[in-house]
């Protein structure tokens, strides 16, 4: 089987971007589960319609991990509506490739986003 | 720094047996099914290999098939004997948790219209001879279970299940790749009628392996033309391979006590410091009846396939049964028999130790994993 990372995927997997919770965010979300083997929890902050910081805890591979962190840099600073043009392709070329059985991490956290996006836009409307 | 943890995946080569293989891939090249001289000459290393292979585990040479490996024997010898015997029945009974290349064949049987049962395991990771009593038939033809498993390392009662097949006038095959390293087996003295066996599980080369057969007992050969292997098995000989297997079982056999009990203690050794060390750990399957060499450990909140690439990169080698390692993103059955929940089933790695295991690789290893643990866990969102 091959599994071959880049040394970028590695190198996010080891020291991972955005790490962490954020307290009284004004999104939060989970993707995945423990069965599947991947759960992703992503908490956000949002000022001015940008996004002012975004965090995000792990359960997951190595490809879990390093594609949540490429995902949260990417709209780390970026507008809503900005961040919602993110596609899953942007991180698997920001790696430089994944492995084919670890792409859907990188649809994952595209998912997650939406879904973090989705609960922002729910919690404004209230 | 190499620290090299994966030995039930494969082993190194010895030194020993490498220098018996390599006049064979030099000068000694000449085809053993060649009349000529060079040709005839091989033959008598061939044959030599066989009663040397079948001295050391106690039977005789006309039982020995050589093989690309244990994949095929155990595909040969399931799929054989099932078709060839379809007068005496249908039904065929495997371990739920023996390697795939016998579990996958026997779905596949299945569908083409055989009767397959699977023997659960209990929680310890052993089948149990009272549920085994309970699927025996009348047309029961062949029982295929495991001398020891692949992946949490526990033993089967096999020579009780054999008593109880040949009572029922069936016969049994065992696959003795994880075993025949540490386990003392006689084929004859066991009653055993078929068995595999491959040779880079003991230091010996990939490639080659046997499948041990009764001449007795109808088997159809799973590769046909050329004749080789008195028609059980054809195709060229990899005679450097067979050398190196009859180098590395002699060897092996010579060493198995002393390995047994070395590999043992370093393994004792391990599992100490792992409890000492590392919270919330859990052993998968019985320890007490299970190979010297294996360690299964569930690391609860964290998952497997981190666990491993963050090891791979200070250099300690190991495997892992999480979904997210495997290409088809399906955890372990093995560990589904074992009865582990959903939600355990993608935080363990599998631990295989070698004889050349030391206890400063376990404290590097130690040392290493509990930086691991600790950094996994500071970011896992199960509490």
């Amino acid at each position: 089987m091959s599994l071959n990372y880049t040394k970028k995927t590695l190198d996010y997997f080891l020291k991972p971007k955005n790490i962490g919770e954020i307290k009284k965010p004004d999104a939060s979300a989970t993707i995945g589960n423990m069965v599947c083997g991947d759960q992703l929890n992503f908490t956000m902050k949002v000022e001015k319609g940008k996004i002012k910081n975004i965090k995000f805890l792990s359960f997951g591979c190595a490809s879990n991990i390093a594609t949540a962190s490429v995902m949260t840099q990417a709209v780390k600073g970026k507008t809503i509506e900005e961040a919602k043009k993110l596609d899953w392709h942007d991180i698997v070329k920001d790696l430089g490739g994944l492995p084919q059985q670890k792409v859907h991490c990188s649809v994952m956290a595209i998912d997650g986003l939406k879904k973090l996006i989705k609960d922002y836009e729910k919690k404004l409307k209230k | 720094m190499k620290i090299y943890l994966d030995n039930a995946a494969t082993t190194k080569l010895d030194g020993q047996v490498r220098k018996a293989m390599l006049p064979f891939y030099k000068e000694k090249f000449a085809n053993p099914s060649s009349i000529h001289f060079s040709g005839q000459k091989n033959n008598l290393i061939l044959e030599d290999s066989r009663e040397k292979i079948a001295k050391n585990l106690d039977t005789t040479s006309d039982r020995i098939v050589f093989t690309s490996g244990a994949s095929e024997a155990n595909n040969f010898i399931i799929r054989g004997v099932m078709e060839a015997n379809q007068d005496k029945g249908k039904h065929l009974i495997i371990s739920a948790i023996e390697h795939p290349s016998v579990y996958d064949l026997a779905k596949d049987l299945k569908k083409r219209g055989f009767d397959v049962d699977f023997l659960p395991i209990n929680n310890k990771g052993i089948v149990e001879v009272d549920k085994f009593k309970k699927l025996l038939k009348k047309d029961t033809v062949l029982v295929s279970i495991m001398a020891a498993n692949n992946e949490i390392g526990t033993k089967q009662p096999i020579e009780e299940l054999i008593k109880l097949t040949k009572e029922n006038g069936s016969y049994f095959h065992s696959d003795l790749v994880q075993a025949i390293a540490y386990e003392d087996i006689s084929i004859d003295k066991l009653n055993l009628d078929f068995a595999s066996i491959s040779a880079h599980k003991f230091n010996g080369p990939t490639g080659v392996g046997i499948a041990i057969i009764n001449p007795k007992i109808k088997i159809n050969p799973l590769i046909i033309g050329g004749g080789q292997e008195g028609d059980y098995r054809s195709g060229t000989y990899n005679l450097a391979g067979i050398v190196g297997l009859s180098k590395a079982l002699e060897i092996s056999c010579s060493q198995r006590k002393e390995n047994r009990k070395k590999v043992k203690e370093v393994r004792d050794y391990f599992l100490k410091q792992l409890k000492k060390e590392i919270p919330d750990i859990k052993i998968n399957g019985c320890l007490k009846r299970r190979l010297p060499n294996n360690l299964n450990i569930r690391f609860e909140k964290i998952e497997g396939e981190a666990i491993l690439i963050e090891l791979s990169s200070k250099g300690i080698e190991v495997s892992t049964g999480s979904a997210c390692s495997a290409l088809n993103l399906k955890s372990s059955y093995v560990l589904m028999a074992l009865g582990l929940k959903d939600e355990e089933l993608n935080s363990n790695i599998r631990f295989t130790l070698s004889k050349d295991t030391s206890l400063a690789d376990i404290d590097y290893t130690i040392t290493n994993l509990k930086k691991i643990v600790k950094r996994l866990k500071s970011f896992s969102p199960i509490k």
